[in-house]
């Protein structure tokens, strides 16, 4: 059925990019594939300049995707207020198909480490970030998705698994989920797990977002593998696998292709999002 | 978490309790991975918004001082265009490096050039609203100006140490007293240089004196001062976005 509502459509099941300002000539040009770009929030709170006029002219042509990196849901302390109120009024201007943050932490007093950091899966920390998302949600207006981390540790005091864990913060907060197939073949890789088990535990309904992107590999210490979630290179085939499994379950969904450092050019980016299309045309 | 994040910052901290390599052994090194993370992009953000500093002492003894400024002034808030701001007066009190007198302006400087470049939009005033001014309402006339407008006063020749150093080609600094005026008459962040007398005279105008009181801030440098030059300078590069009166609310 034709979908007429004007504001806030959903992100389209098809390739996105994270937006890079190097790529505004080639995305307006020739997107290729690609329908709809994610943006770090953090970016576009400025009063003005290039980048604010950058997002207002690619959001009237692109769906667009705030994602937030700073919010520190996942901590034991108040959300930041503040920032808080610069997130509505972001999404208040720009309007986002979607709104998504992550299940880490990266405030601790009045410092914030600028990193997504890993939180234990407790009883307690369910209680908060649960109560955290209620708040974003209920500020925000809109529902929120919780985004899967990187991990490469894990805490004794879990006693959650990370896929029940996030089950349960949609059970009791209405949030849906953003997942990040290369999150789970990093942590399932760094902690000795297998990423199919966890797919297979993950709650795949609730999903409305997926990432993929680039790691790096490293060793620990004792030579286990250790993988870096870089966003500095192209995706992986076994996380192009990966996200074949996980869209054979759920259908075409939206797919973000994340490249943040060693930004490449436009057409190298663009190639990564048609190989995201291929992966969505079979599914 | 607060042994997690105490640890993040100080490389002499061991690795907090509690924490495994998913395999029955502790996380170790795995640790350290954060801590690079945190250091590094936060070290990224200083390399960008200070390339002169970063070209005046190098890069090696940049992450030094950058580091340091990191662990004693961590960021406050999670928008990183903002993070840096106190790094004039941190790197002013380096004693290795007191003898880069204008390192601190020079980092001032770029501060500014950031904060212009994330500044609001505005309509310019343009020079012909001045024209049609009695020369008894010109006298006591004030300039508002846009936020994206900034002085930098120093006494070393800051404007030709930042060219020399942001551009192949440009000619060594001179030994004169430079003030700099940043403006963006579009999306890119511009500097100027300005002699005394003529950075006293828009740092009079950015108080709020009037044309006329600049004029008087002026002239206490440089009986001589040319004024047209720097007024043109601000009508051209859309640094001016409205005018007033004295006694006018």
């Amino acid at each position: 059925m034709l979908d007429t509502r004007q504001t806030n459509p959903a992100l389209p099941r098809a390739p996105g990019v994270g937006f890079k300002p190097a790529h505004f000539e080639g995305l307006t040009s020739d997107p290729g594939p690609v329908r709809w770009i994610e943006v770090h929030a953090e970016n576009y709170m400025a009063d003005g300049g290039r980048q604010i006029a950058q997002l207002r002219a690619l959001s009237e042509e692109f769906a667009v995707s705030v994602h937030g990196v700073g919010l520190s849901i996942g901590g034991a302390q108040a959300l930041d207020t503040d920032h808080l109120a610069r997130l509505k009024h972001l999404c208040d201007w720009v309007k986002p198909a979607s709104f998504s943050e992550h299940l880490a932490w990266s405030t601790h007093g009045a410092a914030f480490m600028n990193d997504l950091l890993p939180l234990p899966y407790t009883a307690g920390t369910l209680a908060h970030v649960a109560a955290h998302i209620t708040e974003v949600q209920d500020t925000l207006g809109r529902q929120m998705l919780l985004e899967n981390p990187s991990s490469y540790l894990a805490f004794d005091a879990s006693t959650w698994s990370e896929p029940d864990f996030l089950a349960e913060l949609v059970r009791r907060t209405g949030c849906g989920l953003l997942l990040d197939v290369n999150n789970v073949f990093i942590s399932a890789t760094n902690l000795g797990t297998s990423a199919r088990e966890y797919i297979d535990a993950y709650p795949l309904s609730a999903v409305a977002e997926l990432h993929v992107g680039g790691h790096a590999e490293d060793a620990d210490e004792h030579g286990a593998p250790l993988l870096i979630d870089s966003h500095g290179a192209p995706v992986t085939d076994a996380v192009w696998t990966l996200l074949g499994d996980v869209l054979e379950r759920t259908g075409p969904l939206p797919t973000l292709v994340e490249w943040d450092n060693d930004v490449p050019d436009w057409p190298t980016l663009r190639a990564e999002a048609a190989r995201a299309a291929d992966a969505l045309a079979i599914a | 978490m607060k042994a997690f994040h105490g640890a993040l910052l100080d490389p002499a901290l061991s690795a907090p309790e509690g924490l495994h390599d998913g395999r029955g052994g502790a996380a170790g090194k795995r640790f350290d991975v954060y801590r690079n993370n945190v250091m590094q992009s936060l070290t990224d953000v200083m390399r960008a918004g200070f390339p002169v500093v970063r070209k005046l002492i190098g890069a090696a003894n940049f992450d030094i001082v950058a580091g340091a400024f990191i662990r004693a002034h961590p960021p406050t808030q999670p928008i990183m265009q903002r993070y840096g701001d106190g790094f004039d007066a941190f790197l002013a009190a380096v004693p290795q490096l007191a003898s880069l007198g204008y390192l601190g302006d020079v980092a001032r400087l770029e501060q500014a050039l950031r904060a212009s470049c994330h500044a609001a939009d505005t309509s310019p005033l343009e020079a012909a609203a001045l024209a049609g001014l009695t020369p008894a309402q010109l006298t006591h006339t004030r300039l508002e100006f846009a936020p994206a407008v900034h002085l930098i006063a120093s006494v070393w020749p800051l404007f030709d140490i930042w060219r020399f150093n942001s551009e192949d080609g440009a000619p060594k600094p001179q030994p004169v007293a430079q003030h700099v005026l940043v403006t963006r008459a579009g999306y890119d962040p511009a500097p100027h240089p300005l002699s005394p007398a003529q950075g006293a005279w828009i740092a009079a105008l950015m108080a709020g004196a009037s044309l006329d009181g600049a004029q008087d801030a002026a002239a206490q440098i440089d009986p001589d001062c040319d004024i047209a030059t720097p007024m043109a300078l601000l009508f051209a590069q859309n640094a001016v976005t409205g005018m007033a009166w004295e006694g006018q609310t």
